[in-house]
C-alpha cells in the first residue's frame, strides 16, 4: 500500500519542463518530507499528483495502492484518497465552510444516500475543537477574509473530515506563527495511522520539529536528488542547499 | 364605486398611453434591449373564473406570515391576516373604496422616468387590483406579509399594483411572488410597486419572479426614503422569457438608507433588462446597489444604472455594483454603470464586472472530490447567496433560496449528459 511516483515528467502547457523524472514512494503509515530551494518543483509535484490542468504529464506514473491516478479526473483522485492541503487555498464567496465540507463528503457517498446532518456537525465540531477553530467558521464563506493561519487550519480541518489515505501538505507551515504551527501539527499528528501516508512539502526544518518525518528528500531541478532520515533536515537547516551545486546535472 | 380621482387618473393615464411613443431602437433608455419583445399585441385583459384552490394551496411562503394574499389574474382568491391593530392591508380594489383619501395620497405620485412611461400609463389606465399596505407610525410588524400573484391562461395580461407605506418609526417586510399556473401559457405582467418609507421607518420589499419561460414582465419599482428611514428592495429573477425591471430610489432625508439588491439566473434565451436610478435629493443619505447575474446558455442581461446626486446633496454616500458571472460562452452581459455628481464631499463608487468562474476556484473544489458540474453550481449559488444573505432574515432568505435552487435544479437536469 503506497503512493508510488515513478519517473514522473511534467511540463507547463508551453512545454517548459518542471518535473524531470521524480521517483518517490510513500508507503501507508509513513511521513515523508520534501525540502528544496524555490523553483525546484516541489509545489508542482503536489499539483500534478492532484491533477491540476496547468501541467502536462509527459512520462512516468503515479499510482495509489496500485491504481493509476493519472487516468483519473481531479475530483476522482480526491475521492480515491489523495488530499492536497493548498499553500494558497482559494476563497469561495457565498459558500459556507460547513456546506463546502459537507458537499465534499456527500460526493463520496453513493447516489441517493445523504449525509446524516446531526452526525456530520458533531464530527465537524469535534475536529474544529481540536484545531481550536471558533464555531463561527462553519457559517463563514470558505476562506474568505480568513487570515493566513486560519486558512491553513481550515485546510487541516478538511483533511481531518475527509480522512484521505495520502495527504500532501504544500508549505502548510509558511506564514504560521509558532502557536498556529503547533495546532496544525496536532491535527496532522492526530491523523497519523498505519493506513495513511503523508508528504510534507516545506522550506524549513521547523515544521518537522512538530511533525516528525520518517524520511526526508531533497528536490532540485525537478528531481529527488537526495534522500535520508530526519537528520537530513537538520543538516539542510545548518548547511543550506550549497551541496546542490556539486550535484547539479549539466 | 371607485373614487372620482381614481377614475380621472385612469382616464388621463389612458390618454397618456395613447399619446406616448413606443420605445424605439436607439432610445437610450432601451439601449441593448430587444425592442421586438415589446410587441404586446397578442395580449388581452385577463379574466379568471376558474377554481383557485390549487393555487391557494401552492401559495406556501414562510411559516409565520403576518398576512397572506393570493391573486390569480389580479382576482383576490384568498386572504388571511393577523396584522397588528391599525395596519391597513387591503386588496387595492377595496382600499380604493374604504380608504380613498389615503390611497390617493400615495398612488403613483411620481412619473416613470426610466423608459417604461408608456407601460406605466397602461398599468395606471387599467389597474384594478393589487395590495395597499399601510403601517401607521410606530407599528412594527414582526413577521412578513406575503403576496402571491399567479398568471393564468395564454395571452393574459395582469396589472398588479403594490403600494407599501410605513409611517414614522414603523417597520414591515413584504414578500411578493410572481408565478404562472402552468409552464406553457404566455402571459404579460405589468407590475408597479411603490414603496414609501416615512421618517425613521424600515421597509423591506422582497420580490421573487418565477414566471414560466414563455411569459413577459415589466416591473416598475420606486422607493421614497425619508429622513433616517431604511428601505430594501430585493428582486430574484429566475423566470420569464423577457423581463424588464426599472427601479428608482429617491432619498429625500438625511440618513435615509436605500439598499437595492437583485439576483438573476437567466438561462436558455431569457433576457433580463435592468435599469436603476439612485437619486440623492437630500444631503447625508446613503444608497447601496448590488445586482448579480449568473448567465447560462444564450441568455442576455442588460444593466444600466445611474447614481444621481442633486445640487446640495452633500455628504452623499452612494455605491453601485453590477457583477455578472458568465456560465457559458454564448451568454451576453451588458453593463452601463453611471454616475452624475452635482454636490461636494460625496463618496460614490460604481463598478461592473463580468467574469467566468476562475480555474483556481474550480480546482480547489474538485480537489476536494466535488465533480465539476456540482462545483460550478456551488460557486454560482454562492455568488448569488452573497446578495441574498443581505436580507438579514432567515425565513425570507430560505424562501428565496428555495426558488434559486429550483432554478439550479432545472439547469442541472438539463446538464446531465
Amino acid at each position: 500500500m503506497s503512493l508510488l511516483i515513478e519517473n514522473l515528467h511534467a511540463t507547463l502547457e508551453d512545454g517548459t519542463p518542471i518535473l524531470n523524472g521524480v521517483n518517490l514512494e510513500i508507503p501507508a503509515g509513513e511521513v515523508h518530507a520534501i525540502m528544496g530551494p524555490n523553483g525546484s518543483g516541489k509545489s508542482t509535484l503536489s499539483k500534478v499528483i492532484s491533477g491540476h490542468e496547468s501541467y502536462v504529464v509527459t512520462a512516468g506514473s503515479v499510482t495509489l495502492d496500485g491504481v493509476d491516478l493519472l487516468e483519473m479526473d481531479i475530483d476522482q483522485r480526491s475521492r480515491a484518497g489523495v488530499f492536497l492541503a493548498f499553500q494558497y487555498p482559494a476563497e469561495v464567496p457565498g459558500v459556507s465552510n460547513a456546506n463546502f465540507i459537507r458537499a465534499a463528503l456527500q460526493a463520496r457517498l453513493p447516489k441517493g444516500q445523504d449525509i446524516d446532518a446531526v452526525a456530520y456537525y458533531k464530527n465537524l465540531y469535534s475536529k474544529m475543537d481540536l484545531l481550536e477553530m471558533d464555531r463561527k467558521f462553519t457559517a463563514r464563506s470558505v476562506n474568505e477574509g480568513f487570515s493566513g493561519g486560519e486558512k491553513k487550519r481550515n485546510e487541516i480541518l478538511q483533511l481531518m473530515m475527509l480522512e484521505p489515505k495520502y495527504s500532501i501538505l504544500d508549505e502548510t507551515d509558511s506564514g504560521l506563527d509558532i502557536d498556529a504551527l503547533k495546532i496544525v501539527a496536532k491535527g496532522v499528528n492526530a491523523m497519523r495511522s498505519p493506513d495513511r501516508g503523508f508528504l510534507l512539502i516545506t522550506h524549513y526544518q521547523r515544521l518537522l520539529d512538530y511533525i516528525a518525518p520518517d524520511y526526508v528528500h531533497v528536490m532540485a531541478g525537478g528531481q529527488i536528488v537526495r534522500s535520508g532520515g530526519p537528520e537530513l533536515a537538520l543538516e539542510l537547516e545548518q548547511n543550506g542547499y550549497d551541496f546542490l551545486k556539486e550535484l547539479a546535472p549539466a | 364605486m371607485f373614487p372620482q380621482w381614481f377614475a380621472t387618473a385612469q382616464a388621463d393615464a389612458w390618454a397618456s398611453f395613447q399619446s406616448l411613443p413606443a420605445p424605439r431602437r436607439g432610445d437610450e433608455a432601451w439601449r441593448f434591449s430587444t425592442i421586438s419583445a415589446l410587441d404586446f399585441s397578442s395580449f388581452t385583459r385577463a379574466e379568471f373564473r376558474g377554481e383557485a384552490s390549487e393555487w391557494i394551496a401552492r401559495s406556501t411562503g414562510v411559516a409565520d406570515a403576518a398576512a397572506t394574499l393570493v391573486f390569480v389574474n389580479d382576482t383576490l382568491v384568498h386572504s388571511q391576516s393577523r396584522l397588528p391593530d391599525g395596519v391597513i392591508c387591503l386588496p387595492l380594489a377595496e382600499a380604493l373604496i374604504q380608504q380613498p383619501d389615503l390611497v390617493q395620497q400615495y398612488f403613483m405620485r411620481h412619473p416613470t422616468t426610466l423608459g417604461s412611461a408608456k407601460f406605466s400609463a397602461l398599468h395606471a389606465a387599467h389597474v384594478s387590483n393589487g395590495v395597499f399596505l399601510y403601517v401607521p407610525a410606530g407599528v412594527v410588524v414582526q413577521d412578513p406579509v406575503q403576496i402571491f400573484h399567479w398568471a393564468d391562461g395564454d395571452s393574459s395580461t395582469i396589472l398588479p399594483h403594490t403600494l407599501l407605506v410605513t409611517g414614522e418609526g414603523a417597520s414591515v417586510r413584504v414578500i411578493e411572488t410572481f408565478q404562472s399556473t402552468d409552464d406553457r401559457a404566455a402571459t404579460l405582467t405589468i407590475a408597479v410597486n411603490d414603496l414609501i418609507a416615512e421618517k425613521n421607518s424600515t421597509l423591506d420589499y422582497v420580490v421573487v419572479q418565477a414566471l414560466n419561460q414563455n411569459s413577459k414582465i415589466i416591473s416598475i419599482n420606486a422607493s421614497d426614503v425619508a429622513k433616517a428611514a431604511t428601505s430594501t428592495s430585493f428582486l430574484l429573477s429566475t423566470g420569464a422569457a423577457w423581463a424588464r425591471s426599472e427601479s428608482i430610489s429617491r432619498l429625500t432625508g438625511e440618513e435615509a438608507r436605500s439598499y437595492m439588491l437583485a439576483v438573476s439566473v437567466p438561462s436558455h434565451d431569457q433576457e433580463y433588462d435592468q435599469r436603476t436610478f439612485q437619486h440623492h435629493i437630500s444631503p447625508g443619505a446613503y444608497s447601496d446597489l448590488l445586482y448579480k447575474n449568473s448567465l447560462y446558455d444564450e441568455s442576455r442581461t442588460i444593466f444600466s444604472g445611474l447614481i444621481f446626486v442633486d445640487e446640495g446633496a452633500h455628504r452623499t454616500d452612494a455605491y453601485q455594483t453590477c457583477r455578472n458571472l458568465l456560465m457559458s460562452n454564448t451568454c451576453e452581459a451588458n453593463s452601463m454603470p453611471g454616475l452624475e455628481i452635482n454636490a461636494d464631499d460625496v463618496k460614490c463608487s460604481h463598478g461592473s464586472t463580468s467574469a467566468q468562474i476562475s480555474d483556481e476556484e474550480i480546482f480547489y473544489l474538485r480537489a476536494r472530490g466535488i465533480d465539476s458540474d456540482t462545483a460550478r453550481q456551488l460557486i454560482a449559488r454562492g455568488f448569488s447567496i452573497e446578495v441574498i444573505s443581505r436580507l438579514n432574515h432567515d425565513a425570507t432568505e430560505a424562501y428565496v433560496l428555495n426558488f434559486l435552487d429550483q432554478k439550479f435544479a432545472t439547469l442541472r437536469m438539463r446538464d446531465v449528459r
